[in-house]
Formats: structure tokens, C-alpha cells, sequence
């Protein structure tokens, strides 16, 4: 599903983020990726999203080669990747329900999907009767899960997770990665970046450990 | 896009505009006033201008024959100033129209104050031809084409008249279009400015926008509907002032002055705003839609 090859990336004040990782993940496959802050771990998210390009190497995602992939083809490739970050990214203004429509929306999805789609995801993750409530009357928790939601309502192939427990406590943390598993119980291929050692000794996946932009063990997982 | 993604964007654009309520408002004030003064300096310049071609009507250039010119002479003389293009009439005045015309104007009717000249015309060598031009500019060179011409004695004109107005003309065409070109540029700066803000604070939105998979076009939509919103408004309204102002001042010049209205005959309303409507409306529309189209240019990078 992911296949990375020799990527490299340097940004333009010549920090060196990313160096010679190859890496694949399968279909399907649970991942965390861990490190300490600095380590690269968010570069490699950036990169699988195309928000940057690498210096080096090859980036194929679920078949594509994401070099070959120009500006406009971005938003086509990023349907198929959910994305959910540690500061949540919910729009303010708006309340639980058309956070999630929102997604749907920037897709141009009919309005009968969206009506009928919205409230089956937000049953998925708990939240079908707050659905009025905007992101500032949810605790942290709550608000990640309708970022979860957002994330999926498209059906990705992949959901990318960037430290999606950074900013909760222990209860709610732990709340969000059992929902995480559940959905890659579903099929979708779930990769979390974190450093949070508590969950991966506990939930037994695959641990792709990065220092100063190096893979240095990989373990649960082939490596290539 | 479909219908129901163009009515989101729609219903987005309005959303924009009245969220940041102060910025719309500055821009859709700002380009009232734009639009406004480019509809004064329109109609003053218009209506200078037919006052102008009034008065350019009213310049005559008077041919004057020798005295022992023959009738085949005048009439070539005639001919001659009928094929010049800038000539739009000319009449022939005899010796006596103009004894008669002069006997209305001097002696005012009074028959028994003019007949002790009854049997001898003072004006006996006064025939003439009078001439009016299209364009009062190429009066100079009618003039010196005339003088060259066999039987024509003098030719009477009014060189200062005719300078002075072409000139003052010119004048007011260069400062309604430096004004226009200005005020143009000031509204366009302004909308480009208003949807700066307006990205600046929906820069997290169009972030999200972008790593959920949305087109730039899905992204532009919102931003470029506030913009020609604005310029609607901003060109709507000072249309309808510009009207009520127009049409208030027509009404009071004819009541207050009725020796200016009789002076100067302003356009009526329709053929000024037959012109004004369409162009404020384009320019309004627009200016909207390219400045907010350009500005989000610079951020959609993401």
C-alpha cells in the first residue's frame, strides 16, 4: 500500500529530516511510527501527503508513484489518504455535523450522500448525538473523534494519524486508539505517528522507530 | 461543479462577506465611491462635451466676396466650401437678409427709424456665406482654404472661440480619464485588500480544504463570489444615487434657472446612463472578480 525507497529529504536551510528510508507497509497493516520530536516522523507524513517532495528517492502509494503526480492530480490523490493531526484542525465556526459534511463537500459529493453518510460515521465514532455541538463545547477526546470522522467519511484507503493523542489525557487517549484499531479492523491501512510507549507495548502492532531522520528498528513488520 | 457544490460556495461567499462584516463594508464603500465619482466626472464630461458641440454649432465662419465678384463666382465659391468634409451647413446671405436681420437686431422692428435708409442698403456689399463646422479644430485650415479662393474678399471668424473650446475640451477628457484610471486602480488595490483579510483569517480552512483533497477551484469559489458580490453591491448603489442625483438636478436647474436651462441643454438621464450602467456593472463585477481571483493566487499553495 505505501512503499518507500531511498527517500531522503533536506529542507532549504540544509536540515536534514528524512535520510535513505525504505520502508513498506501492506494493506490492511497497522503501524506506528515512533521517535522523538525532531526525528522526521512529521516530515514522513508531509511526504505521504505531497504537502512536500522528497529530495531522493521513491514514494509509491497505493500504486502511484508520487512524483509523477503534478499539481493538479494532488487533490484526487489526497481523497484516498485521511488525515487526522494532534491539534484536531476543526473548523470553529461550524458545529459537529458540518465539520464532517465539510470533507464531503470539498469532494463534491451529492447532497443525498452527505445526508445519508454524515450520521453513520458519526454513530461509527460515538458522537450522533452531539452532532449540533460545535468543536469548543467537546472535550479534547470528542474532538478528535470528529476529526476521525472527517478523516473517513471519504473511505480512504489510508488514514494517516500525526500524534492524534498528543493533546488528550490517558482515559480519552486510549479511547481514540481502540477507535483507530476498530477502523483498521474495517480494512483501512492505519498508520500513527506518536511517542507515546504506552500503547505500543499494550496494542502488539507493527513499530517503525526513526532517530535523527533514520530508520533504526522495525519490528512486527518484513522489511524491504 | 454541481449545482449543489455551487450553491454551497454561494451561500459560503455570502457567509464571507458577512463575517468580516468592517472589510466588506470598506470595500463596498470604497468602491461606491469609485464608481460614484467616475459617474460625476462621466456626466459632467458628457454633458460638457454637448455643450461644447452646442456651442461649436454656434461658430460661424463668414465669407465676404469682392465687391465686383460675379454670381458664377459666389456660387463656385459655394461649391467649393460644400465638398469640404468638416463643413456640416452653410447658407448664403444676401444683401439684403442681412439688412433685414441687422434692422431686427438694431433698430428692433422700428420700419420708420430704418427707412432713411430705405432706398440704399448699407450693407449693399455684405452678402456672405456662413458656415458651420462639424469639428471647430479644423477651422484654420477651412479659413486659409477659403481665402485662397478667387471672389472672396475676407473671411470672418472666431479664432479664439474655436482654440479655447477645443482646447478646454481636450482638458477635461485627460483629467476624467486620469481621475477614472486612478479611482479604477484605488478600488481594485482595496477588494485585493479585503480578500487578503478574508484568506488571512480562513488561512487554517483553506489548509484543511487542501489536505482533505479539494480543488483549487472548490477553494477560489467562496472568495471570488465575496469579490464580485462586493463589486455589485459597490456598482448597484452608487447607479441608483448617481440616477437620483442626476435626475435632481435636471429638475432643479429647469425650476431655479430657467435662463440657464434655455443656455445649456443637459443630456437627458437615459443616455447617460445607457453608457453608465453597463460600464460600472463590468467595472464593479469585474474588479471583484479579478482581485480576489489574483490574490488567492498567492495562497493556494498548499
Amino acid at each position: 500500500m505505501i512503499r518507500l525507497e531511498h527517500v531522503s529529504k533536506t529542507y532549504e536551510a540544509g536540515v536534514q529530516a528524512v535520510t535513505d528510508v525504505s520502508l513498506h507497509i501492506a494493506p490492511g497493516e497497522f503501524v506506528f511510527i515512533v521517535g522523538d520530536s525532531g526525528s522526521g516522523k512529521s516530515t514522513l507524513i508531509k511526504l505521504l501527503l505531497k504537502e512536500l517532495n522528497p529530495t531522493h528517492g521513491k514514494i509509491i502509494v497505493g500504486g502511484k508513484d508520487l512524483e509523477k503526480i503534478n499539481r493538479r492530480q494532488i487533490p484526487r490523490y489526497r481523497r484516498n489518504v485521511g488525515v487526522v493531526f494532534q491539534n484536531f484542525r476543526l473548523l470553529q465556526d461550524r458545529n459537529v455535523y458540518e465539520n464532517v459534511a465539510f470533507a464531503m463537500r470539498v469532494v463534491e459529493s451529492p447532497k443525498k450522500d452527505i445526508k445519508r453518510k454524515v450520521p453513520t460515521i458519526l454513530s461509527l465514532v460515538g458522537l450522533a448525538a452531539k452532532y449540533r455541538a460545535l468543536p469548543r463545547q467537546l472535550s479534547g477526546g470528542e474532538q478528535q473523534r470528529v476529526a476521525i470522522a472527517r478523516a473517513l467519511v471519504n473511505e480512504p484507503k489510508i488514514l494517516l494519524a500525526d500524534e492524534p493523542t498528543g493533546n488528550l489525557d490517558n482515559r480519552n487517549a486510549w479511547e481514540i486508539m481502540k477507535l483507530l484499531d476498530e477502523i483498521n479492523q474495517r480494512g483501512t491501512t492505519v498508520v500513527v505517528v506518536t511517542h507515546n510507549m504506552d500503547f505500543i507495548k499494550t496494542m502488539n502492532k507493527r513499530v517503525i522507530t526513526i532517530k535523527k531522520g533514520v530508520v533504526v528498528d522495525d519490528q512486527g513488520g518484513e522489511e524491504i | 461543479m454541481r449545482l449543489s457544490t455551487l450553491s454551497y460556495n454561494f451561500h459560503q461567499g455570502i457567509v464571507n462577506i458577512w463575517k468580516n462584516k468592517m472589510f466588506s463594508l470598506a470595500s463596498i464603500a470604497t468602491m461606491t465611491a469609485c464608481i460614484f465619482l467616475l459617474g460625476v466626472f462621466y456626466s459632467i464630461g458628457v454633458n460638457f462635451e454637448s455643450m461644447v458641440r452646442n456651442a461649436e454649432e454656434g461658430v460661424a465662419v463668414t465669407v465676404l466676396f469682392n465687391a465686383d465678384a460675379s454670381e458664377e463666382q459666389i456660387q463656385a465659391i459655394g461649391e467649393a466650401i460644400s465638398a469640404r468634409s468638416e463643413v456640416a451647413k452653410y447658407e448664403f446671405i444676401s444683401a439684403e437678409e442681412a439688412w433685414e436681420s441687422y434692422k431686427m437686431d438694431y433698430f428692433n422692428g422700428d420700419e420708420e427709424a430704418a427707412a432713411v435708409f430705405a432706398d440704399d442698403n448699407p450693407l449693399a456689399d455684405s452678402a456672405s456665406y456662413s458656415i458651420y463646422l462639424n469639428d471647430v479644430s479644423m477651422q484654420d485650415s477651412l479659413v486659409a482654404y477659403l481665402e485662397k479662393l478667387d471672389g472672396v474678399r475676407e473671411v470672418h471668424y472666431s479664432d479664439v472661440a474655436a482654440n479655447t473650446l477645443t482646447d478646454f475640451n481636450r482638458l477635461i477628457k485627460y483629467i476624467s480619464f486620469g481621475v477614472i484610471a486612478i479611482l479604477i486602480a484605488v478600488a481594485a488595490f482595496l477588494i485585493s485588500n479585503t480578500i487578503t483579510v478574508g484568506i488571512s483569517v480562513r488561512k487554517e480552512e483553506i489548509a484543511i480544504m487542501k489536505l482533505i483533497g479539494a480543488k483549487d477551484s472548490f477553494v477560489r469559489a467562496p472568495f471570488v463570489v465575496e469579490g464580485v458580490t462586493i463589486g455589485l453591491i459597490g456598482s448597484v448603489i452608487p447607479l441608483i444615487l448617481l440616477f437620483i442625483l442626476y435626475q435632481r438636478i435636471l429638475t432643479y436647474v429647469a425650476e431655479k434657472f430657467d435662463a440657464l436651462s434655455n443656455l445649456f441643454s443637459f443630456v437627458p438621464v437615459k443616455e447617460v446612463f445607457h453608457f453608465l450602467i453597463p460600464v460600472s456593472l463590468i467595472l464593479g463585477v469585474g474588479i471583484g472578480f479579478l482581485g480576489s481571483r489574483f490574490t488567492l493566487k498567492r495562497h493556494l499553495k498548499v
